[in-house]
């Protein structure tokens, strides 16, 4: 993992009227890292992830994502991340080959490059058979990957993974992880929610947050230690217990 | 008596010109005043099974009863007697917690203050916002008041589709604890997750997916039946271990468990030595460990 940082967070704030939905939070993403952004439900994650992604603009703070100031350049941002939602970010009427056309023209991809895409993903992803079927009939696990594929086809330089593996089954889930850690290992920063606890310990680095603020951010490693607990899911249930604020 | 039994059911949906099998003649039974688990990822039939034994859905095959009614004979008798929560939140979005409740109970002929004890523990919760939109409620609010509402008519046996999916690891532990204490009430709870953790916290489970039972027992039993030696590997850069680790040829399967590896060998009499003594790592340790149900799973799954 390198020290280039390509999230640059300092007391970035969102209010909704007298509601702080995020609180003051600051930390740093480095390049290739896959960061884990934990919370329980309302502490303010999809608030702080819709920010960072340049879709909700902050009340106040400075924030720098891929190089670029949150608050001028939103835009641009959009551009060099990728982003896969809870629900699915992919065309349920469409065909897989169709979906990553769309998604290939989107990002403002050129034909030739679409097509070198195109065959190197189907390939990637064992989906060449299904390349002409709607993704509505792909099983979950193949529609998660691809949805993945597809927020990485502009090779951003940060993926923002909102919950991915919901559902899916645990060998599918380890298959997922899988992706993910190749994406990193090639430069690509990974910004990841997750309500499976072991699943936080395949993080580098991991933030939790309580009640809008960052209550703790380390290795998991380093947590489990401070907190003398023996796996995240401990780290977790000592930090959530703490929130005032109700759920959601 | 059992409260709930599923015999040889099977269902089958056309999807555009296919055909896909929901189940294939799945078959178990829940025991009165207990907590059963159907534990499965999505697409594992799930909520077909729901569907069926709440007699909202007919199976192609196969018979069911639920309190020792039949589920298409008798499916008003047992209409009365079931509560059921969707996974989907359902209730009135535009209707106030309370005017919810009071609506549910009105369905089933009684009143809110008839059955209260049941709801208490739960609807105690959420009453200080009683007069608040459902629509306007947080997800942790909206699966109480959903509970409460599918137990205001005092059922015999509650249906729960994935009451935890997508919910915190602090909400799921207190959902959990909220199912124990409703347990104790004579209430069978059949209740469906695709968390395999939650499993433990079940009488027995049944353990499903792509419409096929994979193992039927309690959650002792089935991680007793694994039959075969598991390791924990630890080291420095785990995910270099992981690789190296599956491309060895003595080994079965590798899997991240948080922050260790599963380890299977194809040799159940495997030297460790053999295998850490060609693994360059710093901080490697190794030990012999009881599977969990999430091993058990895969290893079905994969042996299926």
């Amino acid at each position: 993992m390198s020290q280039e940082k390509v999230i640059s967070v300092k007391d970035l704030t969102k209010q909704f009227g007298s509601f702080v939905a995020v609180d003051h939070i600051t930390f740093d993403v480095y390049k290739g890292e896959i960061f884990g952004f934990l919370g329980a439900n309302g502490a303010g994650k999809t608030t702080a992830m819709r920010m960072l992604c340049g879709l909700s603009f902050p009340t106040s703070g400075y924030a720098t994502v891929a190089g670029l100031d949150l608050f001028k350049e939103a835009e641009v941002i959009k551009r060099r991340i990728g982003y896969m939602s809870q629900k699915f970010s992919l065309y349920e009427d469409l065909a897989v080959k169709e979906n990553i056309r769309f998604y290939g023209g989107i990002y403002g991809l050129t034909d030739k490059q679409i097509k070198t895409k195109m065959e190197y993903l189907l390939h990637q992803l064992k989906l060449e058979d299904q390349a002409n079927t709607l993704v509505k009939s792909l099983p979950l696990g193949w529609k998660q990957k691809l949805s993945f594929s597809v927020a990485m086809l502009h090779e951003p330089q940060i993926v923002f993974l909102d919950e991915p593996t919901g559902g899916v089954d645990p060998i599918t889930r380890r298959e997922f992880w899988n992706l993910i850690y190749q994406a990193a290992a090639g430069g690509t920063t990974v910004f990841v929610t997750t309500h499976y606890m072991d699943e936080a310990e395949y993080c580098n680095r991991v933030s939790i947050m309580v009640d809008g603020r960052v209550d703790a951010l380390g290795s998991p490693d380093e947590l489990k230690r401070k907190f003398q607990a023996e796996d995240m899911g401990q780290v977790f249930l000592q930090l959530a217990r703490k929130a005032v604020r109700s759920a959601d | 008596m059992k409260a709930v039994v599923v015999d040889s059911v099977a269902k089958t949906f056309k999807v555009e010109k296919n055909v896909v099998t929901a189940l294939h003649d799945v078959s178990f039974e829940a025991r009165q005043g207990e907590l059963f688990g159907l534990i499965g990822p999505d697409g594992a039939g799930k909520t077909t099974l729901f569907r069926i034994l709440t007699t909202l859905m007919l199976a192609d095959r196969g018979s069911a009863t639920v309190d020792g009614f039949d589920v298409v004979k008798d499916f008003k008798e047992i209409r009365k007697r079931v509560g059921y929560m969707p996974g989907r939140f359902s209730l009135y979005q535009d209707l106030t917690v309370r005017e919810n409740l009071s609506f549910f109970a009105t369905l089933f002929n009684t009143s809110i203050e008839e059955n209260y004890d049941l709801v208490k523990g739960i609807y105690s919760q959420i009453e200080k916002f009683k007069d608040r939109k459902a629509g306007a409620l947080s997800g942790g609010m909206k699966q109480k008041l959903a509970l409460s509402c599918a137990l205001i008519h005092r059922p015999s046996v509650l249906f729960l589709d994935e009451p935890t999916t997508g919910v915190d690891a602090v909400s799921r532990k207190e959902f959990w604890e909220l199912l124990r204490d409703l347990q104790k009430q004579n209430i069978t709870i059949v209740v469906s997750t695709p968390y395999m953790d939650e499993a433990g916290l079940c009488d027995r489970v049944a353990l499903i997916q792509e419409g096929r039972i994979l193992d039927i027992d309690s959650p002792e039993g089935i991680t007793k039946k694994f039959g075969k030696t598991l390791w924990a590997f630890k080291a420095d850069d785990m995910y270099k271990l992981m690789l190296q680790l599956e491309a060895m040829p003595e080994v079965e399967s590798c899997y991240p468990f948080g922050s260790e590896h599963h380890v299977m060998f194809r040799n159940p009499g495997q030297s460790i030595e053999s295998i850490t003594s060609r693994l360059p790592f710093s901080h490697l340790t190794t030990k012999k460990i009881d599977p969990t149900i999430e091993d058990c799973f895969m290893h079905l799954m994969r042996s299926k």
